[in-house]
């Protein structure tokens, strides 16, 4: 359902500012979500100052930095620090993207930092993914195949292997599903773009031998077609992929399959 | 072992403006949806002109009236405007469907060329109504 306002357990309250950190003479101010469901209360924006002669260039680092050195309770996913992993995925200065790969100087002014939108907050920065994730184990994300496994491996010719190009980089970072407004108000039962580029990843895959099956399951008027092509996901994939496009070939491929 | 308690999440902020910046993307997305909802104000218009005009003289004056005030101009300009965006939008679909000017800045300069395209026919509809 469209929605354009927050529940009311969910209306963001000012929050405490924590001390800057003494001696610091190039600060940076961050404006950051927290909600804890120990407290009991709403969630809040928590105001907090860093040295930037003492953190590195990175918007993660800037948040380890809080957490090593103001407030320990401070809660987000990371891993890999190298865009690599997608656990980092939040909400920054307005677009999603992953915090280790987005520098504090592409931001201007005060760094504002959110989880991923529309989605359960478990704790601070980090969403409920559960659903997301089942969202993509139900497109099937391996290799169906009715024929004999061969002794040694499936091949693929070089150019069948290129159509995969731009598909198979997707970490899974739930950043382009989180930035669609279809997807926010009908992820119940639209896929939204990660779990379609996956899809459409083993749909045009030469080995995979399910096409078929594959296109019946996504033939729905929610699935696949809450697709407006809006594009807030390709505009904001951090790895540069481009969801839009290959829900679009989806769509072609429907009516080609009709005709 | 006792059921864990069911914690009541909140949902993270999610609106475009305060949370989620305006892209050109959902922006030139959106204005299709606006512009069609609101040409029902052009056709409440015109219906009521055309009722108006069936029922007496007097009656087609009193709509008439509003109908060519201020009020009622910028509702046709407005109209003319939305008519035209929302038909480009509609070219644009048919371009996306077809599986082309996916890429990023593609898109955006279709989006442009919506916002700017529209309001370029729009002043050429009121040249050409008033003339």
């Amino acid at each position: 359902m469209v929605q354009f306002t927050l529940p009311k357990n969910s209306k963001i309250r000012t929050g405490k500012t924590w001390p800057k950190p003494e001696g610091a003479k190039n600060l940076r101010k961050f404006q950051i979500y927290r909600w804890s469901s120990e407290d009991g209360q709403n969630p809040s924006v928590d105001t907090y100052f860093i040295d930037l002669d003492d953190c590195g260039p990175m918007v993660l680092d800037a948040l380890i930095y809080i957490k090593n050195n103001i407030d320990p309770t401070l809660s987000f996913r990371r891993s890999c620090r190298e865009g690599i992993c997608g656990s980092c995925a939040m909400n920054i200065d307005g677009i999603n993207t992953l915090a280790c790969i987005y520098g504090l100087d592409e931001v201007k002014g005060d760094v504002r930092i959110y989880p991923l939108p529309h989605m359960p907050v478990v704790r601070d920065l980090i969403p409920d993914l559960t659903h997301f994730y089942a969202q993509h184990a139900s497109i099937m994300p391996w290799l169906e195949t009715a024929t004999n496994t061969p002794a040694k491996e499936w091949r693929q010719s070089i150019e069948d292997r290129k159509k995969l190009d731009g598909l198979y980089e997707c970490v899974m970072c739930a950043s382009c599903s989180t930035s669609c407004p279809s997807y926010w108000w009908n992820s119940d039962k639209y896929l939204g773009p990660a779990a379609l580029l996956h899809a459409y990843r083993w749909i045009i895959d030469s080995r995979d031998e399910a096409t078929g099956q594959r296109l019946d399951e996504l033939e729905d008027p929610f699935k696949l077609y809450r697709c407006h092509t809006i594009m807030n996901c390709a505009k904001t994939c951090p790895k540069g992929l481009n969801p839009a496009e290959a829900i679009a070939q989806i769509k072609k491929m429907m009516v080609e399959r009709a005709a | 072992m006792a059921e864990p308690k069911r914690v009541e999440r909140p949902l993270s902020p999610f609106m475009i403006g305060p949370y989620y910046r305006p892209q050109m993307t959902s922006m030139s997305s959106i204005m299709i949806r606006i512009t069609g909802l609101a040409l029902v104000v052009a056709f409440a218009l015109i219906a009521a002109l055309l009722l108006g005009a069936a029922i007496s003289k007097e009656a087609f004056d009193c709509v008439n009236w509003f109908a060519t005030s201020w009020v009622g101009w910028l509702i046709w300009i407005g109209s003319a405007w939305a008519v035209w965006y929302h038909l480009l939008g509609g070219v644009r679909h048919f371009i996306f469907d077809a599986g082309k000017g996916l890429d990023i800045p593609t898109a955006e300069k279709m989006g442009w060329a919506m916002f700017i395209g529209a309001t370029v026919l729009t002043v050429i509809t009121i040249i050409v109504a008033v003339a």
